[in-house]
């Protein structure tokens, strides 16, 4: 079962990409394509570092063998001026929003703005109140993250993330933790920037039918490999048995309800023999 | 065999683990520096840092530094009447502060409210993915964040400990000469006769820069490399004002033998 994206032109292509930590393999020659102008989901169980593969493809962790190219060029071959560049073609949404807590949300989405350009403070004010219109936050210019809900937050940092026009956003879990209104909004918002600014997306997520809804093609990982891969109706439709399980959200199956441990009986008698 | 070399395997452990803190905070160290001509650049960065890490700290050095001089003042007149030299009440009490007192209380205060601030508030931007998110959006957290909290702290220290030892020497004056009547001539006389510019006002002021780097590397340094969850913040800002104590402490011992010792 191996489906390969339509679109040849990937936008991100990873190739026998190897990553551990403290002694623990987190990926083990993985390869993964990201086609252009798609969402594309990555999916799999907590604690599979998929958060760790979007700091791998933005060049904050270096893999320990293999490559990510993004856009033709090896991100972790680049020297920090050429990364720089490269990541203001980059946005990347984190799970908690990332806001700067002492500046406002008008001066958060201003903030790459005023780091990377010296347009002047009209045409500034132009394109945060655009971006914040994008993302239907505009009368809450003023308000300070703190003031914001979990679900704002993610918004107003995806205001920040787009404010550069970049070619590609990497979404780390944005649909944790929000309420089914919230929840709805992001999947639109994903959706619709996608397709309207003609960005590439990757969605990382637990959240399987929200992200599947949008996404053109999905990959799934565990155990530090790609276990699956296909439009989101082929994965759907898998007869592996963990794929089910996880697509349908099974508290049993390959993957065990229990943590691996000795045998129950003699655990519980164990203290006598103590 | 193995019991016996364990304590020696432990100490060795620690101690590699130190050196490699050590390395990361020099290298660490010398990024920040390279952080230096975009402060220039943009001084509103700086003057905003100087506002939380100095201006927010005058009145806790005010009314340490009051109290300190006082205080010296009192136990000054005490020794130095049973000698029937009180009228030197002026230079004990102002080279003490100048030397020793003012760069050093008001580094192990400075460690308290300002240092102990800056690891906790880098610490907790380092746990909400604040500096990730900045590097993500291709501004080095280095420069942007933590140059500038550096400089504010190297440029505050020097400021607060003056304003330190100025209060003190008001403080004690306030004592001595205000209730203990001690004559005000003789006083300020012999402070400004006994009280010398390059060995005492100098080498104060190079102690404070001194102590001033110190405390705020060891701040933005603990705050950096900590670990991101409110039990790591919480180690890295005791550890910040810990630390910083002991490096103002001994380095002042270093510095004073370094600069009053008579060879």
């Amino acid at each position: 079962m191996t489906f390969q994206p339509s679109d040849t032109t990937a936008l991100v292509s990873i190739r026998g990409l190897s990553f551990s930590r403290n002694g623990r393999m987190i990926f083990d020659k993985i390869d993964l394509d990201i086609p252009r102008g798609k969402i594309t989901a990555i999916m799999g169980p907590s604690g599979t570092g998929k958060t760790t593969l979007l700091k791998l493809i933005g060049g904050q962790l270096r893999p320990d063998s293999g490559s990510v190219r993004v856009d033709g060029t090896d991100v972790h071959r680049l020297g920090l001026d050429d990364l720089y560049a490269l990541r203001k073609r980059m946005g990347m949404l984190f799970q908690s929003g990332a806001l700067l807590t002492d500046l406002s949300v008008y001066e958060n989405v201003a903030f790459p703005l005023r780091e990377h350009t010296r347009l002047p403070e009209s045409m500034i004010r132009s394109l945060v109140l655009m971006k914040l219109e994008a993302v239907g936050l505009r009368g809450a210019r003023d308000l300070m993250p703190a003031q914001l809900s979990g679900g704002m937050a993610r918004r107003v940092a995806l205001a920040r993330a787009i404010v550069l026009d970049p070619m590609m956003i990497m979404y780390d879990e944005p649909f944790t933790g929000q309420d089914p209104i919230s929840m709805g909004v992001l999947v639109q918002l994903i959706h619709d920037l996608n397709h309207g600014l003609g960005l590439t997306s990757v969605v990382v997520s637990h959240d399987v039918h929200e992200t599947a809804s949008i996404a053109d093609y999905v990959y799934l990982i565990s155990g530090g490999k790609v276990v699956g891969q296909g439009t989101p109706d082929e994965v759907a439709r898998s007869d592996s048995p963990w794929i089910r399980q996880f697509m349908e959200g099974l508290p049993d199956g390959p993957v065990h309800f229990h943590y691996p441990s000795k045998d129950y009986a003699s655990d519980l008698l164990g203290f006598a023999a103590h | 065999m193995n019991s016996v070399l364990k304590p020696f395997q432990i100490l060795g452990e620690s101690a590699l683990v130190s050196l490699r803190k050590l390395g990361r905070a020099n290298l660490f160290m010398l990024h920040v520096a390279t952080g230096f001509p975009g402060i220039l650049a943009r001084p509103r960065l700086l003057a905003a840092q100087m506002y939380s890490v100095g201006v927010l700290s005058v009145l806790l050095i005010l009314i340490s530094g009051l109290f300190v001089g006082m205080v010296l003042g009192l136990q000054g007149y005490y020794v130095l009447t049973d000698f029937g030299a009180e009228e030197s009440l002026g230079v004990m009490v102002a080279a003490s502060l100048v030397r020793e007192l003012g760069p050093v209380v008001t580094a192990l205060l400075f460690a308290g409210r300002a240092g102990s601030a800056l690891t906790a508030e880098i610490g907790l931007m380092k746990a909400t993915e604040q500096l990730s998110g900045m590097e993500m959006m291709a501004v080095d957290p280095v420069k942007r964040i933590i140059a500038p909290r550096f400089f504010a702290g190297l440029v505050s220290m020097p400021l607060l400990a003056a304003v330190f030892s100025l209060v003190g020497v008001l403080g004690g004056y306030f004592v001595g000469v205000g209730l203990l009547g001690v004559d005000e001539g003789a006083f300020r006389s012999q402070m400004q006769a006994k009280i010398d510019f390059d060995e005492d006002i100098v080498n104060g002021v190079i102690k404070s820069l001194v102590f001033g780097a110190i405390v705020t590397w060891i701040a933005v340094f603990e705050g950096y490399d900590s670990v991101p969850t409110s039990e790591g913040v919480s180690r890295a800002t005791t550890r910040s004002v810990v630390y910083a104590a002991f490096a103002v402490l001994g380095w002042d011992f270093v510095l004073t033998a370094l600069m009053f010792g008579k060879d």
